[in-house]
């Protein structure tokens, strides 16, 4: 099947079969930076925008894409949406192995967009979907919150 | 068996409007619809299903949309739970859905599975088929014989069996607007934030109260007993008693049958006293 | 060491985990290799069942199929592997074929393999293959399988024990008769895994014009599986290459010799095309090794000052069919033995282990490895004695705790320990969390009908091991690693080590040292590690070694290259070399001005040796290795605590605080050493509340899903506090100990004796992993049912 969508700002059309998730598609055009965890939308690896909205990219298929708008990792970072969060997340080693940071990312900035002033408490039930097993999670919650200050604060 | 993650081969179609997805549906060889997804992707994932095509009914507009109409609520079917959680309408009238939707998985899920899907999948450890039982909902049904409407106690049958037939689309919850006496309760145990429930209570209080069990028997169930007893006015320790009298419970892994009964006291018991704190 | 601007013990961030933030790591899913080909298994679904009869005829003729091949095919490409370490006297195991031959042992042993173009084909063609099974008896309970009409896991093994040990020193009975107070209690520990968010996955490239194979392998331990691979493929060394990049979590799930991966290598070595196999979450809980399945009896006595007398323990643990292969799956079981009261001066001990093998999924190393086990054990029986003792459990601790200045001391077991400081941990703990403020508020609540409780242990952790762990034994494991320092023409420098980074950071402390070292900014330095081609050989990550270990080879080789450089520098300045030193990228004389930059010096090294003094020796290249010497390993301790509050009606426990006291030793980077603790302190609480592998009666896993097997997640974990006391080991320069598994070894112990703690006043006790909200109502009663049970 043929689909149409916006990726990270760019136009593009594929053939895809029906089959094939969308984190699985995304990969497959060389966008890594979306993982695939568990493939039973329970781990969040594989967190993608979907106009605008945080989705399961393997609870989606490809062609459920179509005529959407998509963005990833790649594409957030590239338009420096997150770079305050990237930047927290580094100087606070709010990852190690990398694997589940994408959907981390992505997740936070889901959380900051929606509340401006969000408690830890509430970080962490908005992160509650996202497996990580390196950190134990506190450094992610400190860096979500010193930048969700940091945004309140400009 | 349930030992594969990529699903079986599958043709798809995207259906513009109901009549068309039920004469697909009546066309193909073993067909389902895909709303949200969040469901029916995963059991594909498992191949616990291995259909021959999917009819996305996601952009149908008439499914779509919250209205009051009178003195009910109607919620298209593929209302997403997110759009459930921010409604003003529900949020006004009905508090127990913005209240229980709030515990259905994750934001990721909420934005794409909608409330249709999970009425019409009818898990019994989740939380919308039992708020709909509760509020004393009924469901509107169109499929290859015509449309049907069923109240909520009669559409839920058994573990993922309902009273849709094959073919048949779930459109609208239509749920009656809770009269000014009626207070709701919604409590649930899970072993995690967004886990399903070990045990979960959805309640409606008033005239005709409602208590409504999840994840405690192979639908959601009525404990109509302390119903009875609530309704006569019986004192709290009474209604506890008969949390679930006369209810199938079924354990998991999670919490044995023994469990549940002891939970299903608990949590009416909090939900009770909650109210006499109101 | 050096005067350069220090680099060691700064918290800076990771250089490396830039990329990661922006989407640009380098997973090996993530790799595309040309003419790639994937791997699908078929894989019993049986615990226990003999192979009648496989029909692949469907299955090769699917469109995409490349290859099929089952158990003997495989077995005739590979040396048979068992996992027996010599000087574990007695052990037996079967060698392990790659895939099942003739019978299966496990409900996910794989029986078949698929190539093919895409996964999802592969999964196709495995749904056409159609296999004959005869069911035989599942071995599931480990407390029956050694009775002498247990069935046989391998009837020509004769019997279901793998390996037993006993250790019997002092008058134990005497001690136990004699004692004020003894204690006794039955652990149950819940066999659990360690969930990678990266599941396992091997992309096997053979070119056969070359007969080389690549590995493009997510794990910690790249020479092994070197060896390992050229041993069991009969290829020689210098043609097996492994390259490890990114991996996504290991935790010692990664470093073991798994038949799906080995048959996928020997699939691109038939093929000669790269071959790809990733494990899907759910053949993950099938196939990953599991760990930490064991029932531990135990008692401990003390005398009327509260001095421990006497321990005694009987582990019996259930590991899988195999004892894996090359580490062994009795060390875990071994170091439970070993490790038990540790912390503390016991003169009589006596402690039994068996190892049983079971028809589940194999166990093998997991983070913390047996400490976890013999943590909370120990610390369970301080808790009692402090109870029936009507002692403080903190007084009763800081009495038996091994004093500080007490070093060199053995343990009943044989354990050597030096550098630790348990009563200053305690000390610490105590002021880090307000103990006594802490008491005072769990009183007060008590009141209420708030139940509160405060959990304690003491711990040590085996870091840093020197060759008498496994090289010893016959495995192929390295104790010792290996870095290079190299400055190159354009005056930068690259650095390689053996260990490995798996996001713990070793790649930054690595560079730090160095860094300092040099007189460098490190993220100025490249870092290579991974790659058997171009790091020297050692033994990669594992029992917490990479900062103490390869750090210390990283200190000498750049110590080594830092002379090189000064000696050329001396040369060209003609000056005494002794009175140059490196900083801020320059050779800097005894008064700090900067003589010539390292840039300037590389390139007349490298172009202009004609402007060079003649017969220098111009090598600006070292490779230094180091091993421990002088001790089995070094150990690290620590001391820890768990706050939490049980409610008594739902059983559901709430994480109020977590605080950790931890000696590392010197400290290269804090917050690395920090994230590690945090880390594993949560991994720990996996296994104390939530995580557990639950198995039917006929040996079926019943959660094999992220939805059904609870691994931690954000909401539910507490803020972890940090503290240190630094008692460096002395059997290096840096004197750096290990701290990758601290975490999880201690958090386990602190979280039970916790929720013991807020459980006593109501009477209930729990001695079972995971301690689920049902377990703890059965505790208290309020649930009827057996205490300690399956599921």
């Amino acid at each position: 099947m043929k689909i149409t969508l916006t990726l990270n700002d760019e136009l593009i059309s594929a053939e895809v079969e029906p089959r094939q998730s969308l984190v699985d598609f995304l990969r497959a055009l060389g966008l890594t930076g979306t993982r695939s965890g568990c493939e039973h939308g329970v781990c969040g690896a594989c967190s993608v925008r979907v106009a605008g909205q945080v989705v399961r990219g393997c609870l989606m298929l490809a062609v459920q894409a179509d005529g959407e708008v998509v963005e990833t990792i790649e594409g957030l970072t590239a338009t420096a949406e997150i770079a305050d969060l990237q930047d927290a997340f580094h100087r606070r080693n709010a990852l190690q192995c990398g694997f589940c940071t994408a959907g981390m990312l992505l997740t936070a900035q889901d959380l900051l967009l929606a509340q401006a002033a969000p408690t830890r408490a509430d970080i962490r039930a908005h992160l509650s979907g996202n497996y990580c097993r390196c950190t134990g999670y506190q450094a992610i919650v400190d860096a979500v919150a010193e930048v969700a200050q940091a945004r309140a604060a400009r | 068996m349930r030992e594969r993650m990529k699903p079986t081969a599958f043709d798809y179609q995207r259906a513009g409007s109901v009549a068309e997805a039920v004469a697909i549906y009546h066309h193909a060889e073993d067909a389902r619809y895909l709303a949200g997804g969040q469901s029916l992707i995963a059991a594909l994932n498992f191949r616990l299903d291995a259909p021959g095509l999917l009819i996305d009914i996601s952009r149908i507009a008439s499914l779509r949309g919250i209205e009051r109409l009178g003195d009910t609520i109607r919620i298209g079917a593929m209302t997403r739970h997110v759009e459930v959680m921010h409604d003003p309408l529900v949020a006004t009238h009905l508090p127990l859905l913005r209240d229980a939707v709030a515990s259905v998985a994750h934001p990721a899920i909420r934005n794409r599975g909608t409330i249709g899907g999970s009425i019409a999948l009818s898990d019994p450890a989740s939380e919308m088929p039992a708020c709909a039982l509760a509020l004393s909902a009924k469901f509107h049904v169109e499929g290859p014989d015509g449309g049907k409407t069923v109240p909520a106690d009669d559409f839920f049958l058994g573990v993922y069996e309902t009273a849709l037939t094959p073919g048949e689309i779930l459109t609208a919850i239509e749920i009656p607007i809770p009269g000014p006496g009626c207070q709701h309760g919604f409590a649930e145990l899970a072993r995690r934030n967004g886990d399903y429930a070990m045990t979960g209570l959805a309640m409606m209080r008033g005239p005709d109260p409602r208590i409504v069990w999840f994840a405690m028997s192979d639908r959601p169930v009525r404990a109509l007993a302390a119903e009875r007893a609530l309704q006569a006015g019986a004192e709290v320790s009474a209604v506890l008693a008969l949390a679930t009298d006369g209810i199938d419970v079924l354990g998991d892994l999670n919490a044995s049958a023994q469990m549940k009964r002891h939970y299903a006291r608990v949590l009416l018991g909090r939900v009770l006293q909650a109210e006499v704190a109101r | 060491m050096t005067q350069g601007d220090p680099q060691i013990g700064k918290s800076i961030p990771r250089p490396n985990a830039r990329r990661l933030l922006q989407g640009k790591g380098r997973f090996v899913a993530d790799k595309v290799l040309p003419r790639m080909l994937h791997a699908a298994f078929v894989r019993s679904p049986y615990a226990h069942a003999r192979i009648l009869h496989i029909d692949l005829a469907a299955a090769r003729a699917l469109p995409g199929v490349v290859a099929v091949y089952d158990g003997p095919a495989i077995a005739a490409q590979v040396v048979p592997f068992v996992g027996i370490l010599t000087h574990m006297t007695g052990m037996k195991s079967p060698p392990q074929p790659a895939l099942a031959c003739g019978v299966t042992h496990w409900q996910g042993e794989p029986v078949v393999m698929i190539v093919a173009q895409s996964r999802a084909l592969a999964e196709d063609a495995a749904g056409l293959v159609e296999v004959d099974y005869d069911p035989l008896p599942p071995v599931c309970d480990m407390a029956t399988a050694l009775a002498p009409d247990a069935p046989l896991v391998h009837p020509d093994l004769g019997t279901n024990l793998c390996w037993e040990r006993r250790i019997d020193v002092g008058a134990v009975d005497d001690a136990f008769a004699q004692a004020t107070h003894v204690v006794e209690r039955q652990f149950v520990i819940g066999r659990h895994t360690g969930v990678t968010l990266e599941p396992r996955v091997c992309i096997y490239d053979y070119d056969g014009s070359e007969e080389r194979l690549t590995l493009h392998y997510s794990g910690q331990v790249p020479h092994m599986m070197q060896a390992v691979l050229a041993k069991h493929l009969g290829l020689p060394e210098s043609h097996v290459r492994v390259i490890a990049e990114d991996v996504g979590g290991s935790f010692g799930i990664k470093i073991h010799t798994y038949g799906d991966e080995i048959a996928t290598a020997v699939a691109a070595k038939l093929l000669r095309r790269p071959v790809q196999f990733a494990a899907d979450r759910y053949e993950s809980f099938l196939s990953d090794i599991h760990a930490r399945d064991h029932r531990v009896w135990a008692r401990a006595a003390i005398d009327e000052a509260g001095s421990l007398t006497a321990l005694e323990i009987d582990d019996l643990t259930g590991i899988g069919p195999y004892s894996v292969y090359p580490r062994s799956s009795a060390i875990e079981g071994n170091q439970v033995l070993n490790l038990t009261g540790a912390p503390y001066r016991i003169p009589a001990y006596r402690g039994q282990l068996r190892v049983v093998f079971q028809t589940k999924v194999p166990t093998c190393q997991y983070r913390g490895v047996g400490h976890p086990i013999a943590v909370a054990v120990m610390e369970g029986l301080m808790d009692d004695l402090a109870a029936v003792s009507g002692r403080d459990p903190a007084v009763l601790r800081s009495i038996n705790l091994i004093a500080d200045d007490a070093y060199p001391v053995k343990s009943p077991q044989g354990m050597l320990f030096a550098d630790l400081s348990h009563q200053a941990c305690l000390t610490r703990l105590k002021a880090l969390m307000d103990y006594d403020g802490l008491r005072a508020e769990q009183a007060a609540l008590r009141e209420k009908g708030v139940h509160r409780g405060i959990g304690l242990v003491s711990m040590v952790e085996i870091t840093n091991p020197s060759p008498a762990f496994y090289g010893v034994g016959g495995a192929p494991i390295a104790a010792q690693d290996g870095a290079t320092a190299r400055l190159d023409a354009s005056g930068e420098v690259h650095i390689a080590n053996s260990v490995t980074e798996q996001g713990q950071g070793t790649e930054t402390v690595l560079a730090q040292i160095a860094a300092q070292v040099l007189g460098l900014d490190p993220a100025r330095i490249t870092v290579t590690t991974g790659d058997t081609a171009t790091v020297p050989s050692g033994g990669g990550t594992w029992a917490s070694r990479g900062a103490g270990i390869g750090g210390e080879a990283m200190l000498r080789a750049a110590q080594a290259l830092k002379q090189q450089i000064t000696g050329i520098a001396a040369a060209i300045l003609q000056c005494d070399p002794e009175t140059l030193d490196l900083a801020n990228g320059a050779v800097v004389d005894a008064q700090g001005q900067a003589r010539i930059t390292l840039q300037a010096l590389a390139q007349m090294v490298y172009y202009r040796g004609n402007e060079l003094p003649p017969g220098l020796a111009t090598e600006l290249v070292a490779t230094r290795h180091f091993r421990v010497e002088g001790m089995p390993f070094v150990f690290s301790n620590g001391a820890m605590a768990s706050y939490v509050e049980v409610d008594a009606e739902t059983g559901i426990v709430r994480l109020l605080g977590h605080w950790v006291v931890e000696d590392v030793g010197t400290i290269l980077n804090q917050q690395l050493v920090d994230e590690q603790i945090r880390g594993g302190v949560v991994q720990g609480i996996g296994g104390a509340l939530f995580e557990e592998c639950h198995y039917s009666e006929e040996g079926q896993l019943q959660n094999a899903t992220l939805a059904d097997y609870l691994v931690p997640m954000a909401g539910e974990m507490p803020d972890i506090q940090i503290a240190h006391v630094v008692t460096p080991t002395r059997t290096s320069a840096l004197g750096a100990k290990g701290a990758g598994e601290a975490g999880t070894t201690g958090a386990p112990g602190a979280v039970m004796n916790a929720v013991n703690d807020a459980l006593r006043p109501l009477g209930g006790q729990i001695s079972q992993m995971p301690m689920t909200p049902e377990r703890i109502l059965r505790a208290l009663g309020i649930i009827e049912g057996p205490l300690h049970d399956e599921a």
